[in-house]
């Protein structure tokens, strides 16, 4: 089985601990893990925000970077959701547009290989116990493209749940999106802002000092707002928590030293 | 649509102010999550559902596909029945026919029933200029009016409304409309409902002319149907001796069977009821029963245009049942009003843009007022897929919109780096060595300062993943024997 990280561009600049963490779970349940060079973006920046042949380069680009393996897994349930739900939708566009079947190939050649993390360790693994620890109180946020355009259901809560040490509290109002939203965080700060307090006010609530997450874009904003409120919550990315063990805990990679 | 909301702020200067009236807030988090839970309830009861949504999607693609067929069908039955069929091409034209339609009674009142048409046309309006006095009989329509307000919802256009500030409006307002509030009026809402049947019941006694929309109408009979909780519209529709209905030619639907679905559907997703507690339906006239004339006004008023796209034609499915709105996270914290429009919400920002155009400033924010989060389209009954449709609508803006055109710029150049992963690792690589300099908070205008006047910007990492792989792994995926993966 040839598997290909897909890390997407806000983890390769900002999370990178998310992509080392991805590889180290992957590896220690025995998958052989590569990462395409040749990967950058999906493009769900440019396609949200209406620039849909801006795109386009982009999904050329990943079908190329991805031929060959069988599964393209990545830590994001929203840049899981681009490719399943939209490329097959810029590729048909494409081509009621008279430009040829070019780009709906190479959207369907990506479609049903593309796997966010948790359905590629809970439907393909088959596993929800990966044998981390973390023994800290965890409240969990799912992010609306992975609940809602993947369908994601319990895969992460059912990962969390088995991991030793950790305690889980339910977070009030979680399947209410937390006010992301891509360029919508700048195209409308107040409502976003409004949306991100309330999120962050019922996940300090939970008592939780870490707010999990499996997709860092949405995680990015929150802990945006829990920083500039000196708040005493950090966000994670659930690949963390996954990967951490008794041996090798959790050490953040990036912190705010610099600050 | 209605001239009544020309001249509003664009969505994120009218949410600047409702995000921070702290009363708006608090009201419309209370109804839209009370509401929102009974919805809930009242679907999982229903093991069908998922087929009941299908089924309502279904039957309307197929009107729609026909709809030139089902529309010639519908105005041949309602002539049979004795009705009179008009067709208005625009809003002004629908509220040109219905003022010359009372003028010819003689009439100067006319009592309505919450029509989501005639707030389109801006009817009111037009009539108030004609020397008409329209009177609204739905309770919260009536609090709107009598505020001198905009409805803010759909289905509960006075839900940022209070009961004390209701209270207020009856007191202050209704005696300048008719029959006063009674003395001491208090905000218990048995009182409050009192006072507007009382002032209410005077109106439908007296009017000689009654103004409807429609939920549905049926092709193959000409019957129209409103569903309704009050029994407000029922006295509209049967006392009157003339019936106006101005109904959005969408709204047909081919056989009086196909109604069954909706009558489970949009109670249960509007109300959160098994069943509404009035549905009347009024096929042309009845001799010595009902309305002696009936005028059926059929509005086109930007809809064929809308049914001329492939993708955003879906929003014709729309019954109007508001559970879009009930679920919207944004909805709920700018409120209906930053809408501009009287279709506010999620189905407001993919209706109002294709009904109206995108060429004021607030219709081309309105796809942009939304974070895709997907709770819409989940809950809508016809299954209207709103983020795909928002989307379409974003590449119509950002194509047309001379505004954009910085923004254009820089998601091309995005997308040239992006499609040049060495120049891309470049400008990570120097974005990390400078890491150091970067602040939290930066001074700058435009995107940078709105998310950073609130919100701290992400530390760059020291070593960009794709930077550490080349180095711990090369081009392979295995690692080399001398590295390790960082911790």
């Amino acid at each position: 089985m040839r598997v290909a990280l897909f890390l997407t561009c806000v983890n390769d600049a900002l999370y990178p601990g998310t992509g080392w963490a991805t590889v180290r779970l992957l590896e220690r349940l025995g998958v052989e893990v590569d990462f395409p060079a040749a990967q950058t973006c999906c493009g769900q920046p440019q396609f949200n925000t209406g620039y849909r042949h801006e795109t386009e380069p982009l999904v050329r680009r990943m079908a190329r970077a991805f031929d060959g393996y069988d599964y393209v897994v990545t830590p994001s349930g929203s840049c899981a959701a681009m490719v399943r739900d939209n490329y097959p939708r810029i590729g048909a566009k494409a081509l009621a547009e008279g430009r040829g079947p070019e780009l709906a190939d190479a959207a369907a050649s990506l479609q049903n290989r593309t796997l966010e993390l948790t359905e590629f360790l809970v439907d393909v693994l088959e596993v929800t116990d990966v044998g981390a620890y973390f023994p800290h109180t965890v409240t969990y946020h799912p992010s609306c493209h992975g609940l809602r355009m993947l369908g994601l259901g319990e895969r992460p809560r059912k990962l969390l749940q088995a991991v030793k040490g950790l305690e889980l509290r339910e977070l009030d109002g979680a399947e209410e999106c937390c006010g992301f939203g891509g360029t919508f965080a700048v195209k409308n700060p107040d409502v976003s802002l409004a949306m991100g307090h309330d999120k962050v006010r019922h996940a300090l609530d939970t008592g939780a000092t870490i707010l999990c997450g499996a997709d860092n874009s949405c995680l990015v904003h929150l802990d945006g707002i829990l920083r500039r409120n000196h708040a005493p919550l950090h966000t994670l990315h659930l690949a963390e928590i996954l990967a951490s063990t008794e041996q090798h805990p959790y050490q953040p990679t990036t912190t705010g030293a610099t600050r | 649509m209605s001239g009544t909301y020309l001249g509003l702020p664009s969505f994120p200067d009218a949410a600047h102010t409702s995000t921070h009236d702290t009363q708006l807030r608090a009201n419309l988090t209370h109804a839209t999550h009370t509401i929102r839970t009974k919805r809930a309830t009242a679907i999982n009861e229903l093991p069908d559902w998922p087929q009941l949504r299908t089924a309502g999607a279904a039957i309307k693609d197929h009107t729609l596909h026909h709809l030139d067929h089902y529309l010639l069908q519908l105005e041949t039955a309602v002539t049979n029945a004795g009705g009179t069929v008009h067709w208005a091409t625009d809003a002004d034209e629908a509220n040109r026919i219905t003022t010359h339609i009372i003028h010819t009674t003689g009439e100067t009142e006319v009592v309505k029933v919450k029509s989501m048409a005639t707030q389109e046309t801006g009817l009111n309006e037009a009539l108030h200029t004609a020397g008409i006095h329209a009177y609204e009989t739905d309770l919260a329509e009536l609090i709107v009016q009598l505020a001198h307000d905009k409805p803010s919802h759909i289905l509960v256009p006075a839900i940022h409304k209070n009961r004390t500030e209701i209270r207020d409006i009856f007191h202050n307002e209704m005696a300048h409309w008719g029959r006063p509030a009674p003395d001491h009026l208090t905000d218990n809402p048995t009182d409050l409902a009192e006072a507007a049947r009382l002032h209410l019941r005077e109106k439908f006694l007296r009017t000689k002319i009654g103004i409807s929309g429609a939920n549905f109408m049926i092709a193959e009979t000409g019957t129209l149907v409103v569903v309704e909780s009050e029994g407000n519209g029922r006295m509209c529709l049967t006392l009157p001796d003339t019936l106006i209905s101005i109904v959005g030619i969408e709204k047909i639907i081919p056989t009086f069977q196909d109604l069954e679905v909706f009558l489970q559907t949009l109670p249960r997703s509007s109300t959160a009821e098994r069943m509404n507690p009035y549905t009347t339906m009024w096929t042309g006239t009845t001799t010595h029963d009902g309305p002696k004339n009936f005028h059926l006004i059929l509005l086109d008023n930007g809809r064929t245009d809308t049914l001329a796209d492939t993708t955003g034609r879906q929003a014709l499915r729309c019954i109007r049942c508001s559970a879009c709105l009930n679920v919207c996270p944004v909805y709920e914290r700018a409120g209906g009003h930053a809408y501009g429009s009287p279709y506010p919400g999620p189905i407001g920002a993919i209706l109002t843009p294709q009904l109206r155009g995108t060429t004021t400033p607030l219709d081309a924010s309105l796809p942009y007022a939304s974070t895709l989060c997907g709770a819409c389209y989940d809950v809508c009954p016809v299954a209207i897929n709103i983020p795909e449709i928002l989307v379409h609508l974003r590449e119509r803006v950002a194509e047309q919109g001379e505004g954009h055109r910085a923004e254009r710029a820089a998601m091309r150049a995005a997308t040239w780096l992006l499609d040049h992963p060495a120049a891309l690792s470049a400008v990570e690589r120097a974005a990390s060595a400078t890491r150091g300099l970067h602040p939290a908070r930066l001074p700058l205008p435009g995107p940078a300062k709105a998310w950073s006047d609130a919100r701290d910007l992400p530390d760059v990492a020291a070593e960009p993943f794709r930077a550490g792989w080349k180095k711990a792994r090369g081009a392979g995926g295995a690692p080399r024997k001398d590295k390790d993966t960082p911790r």
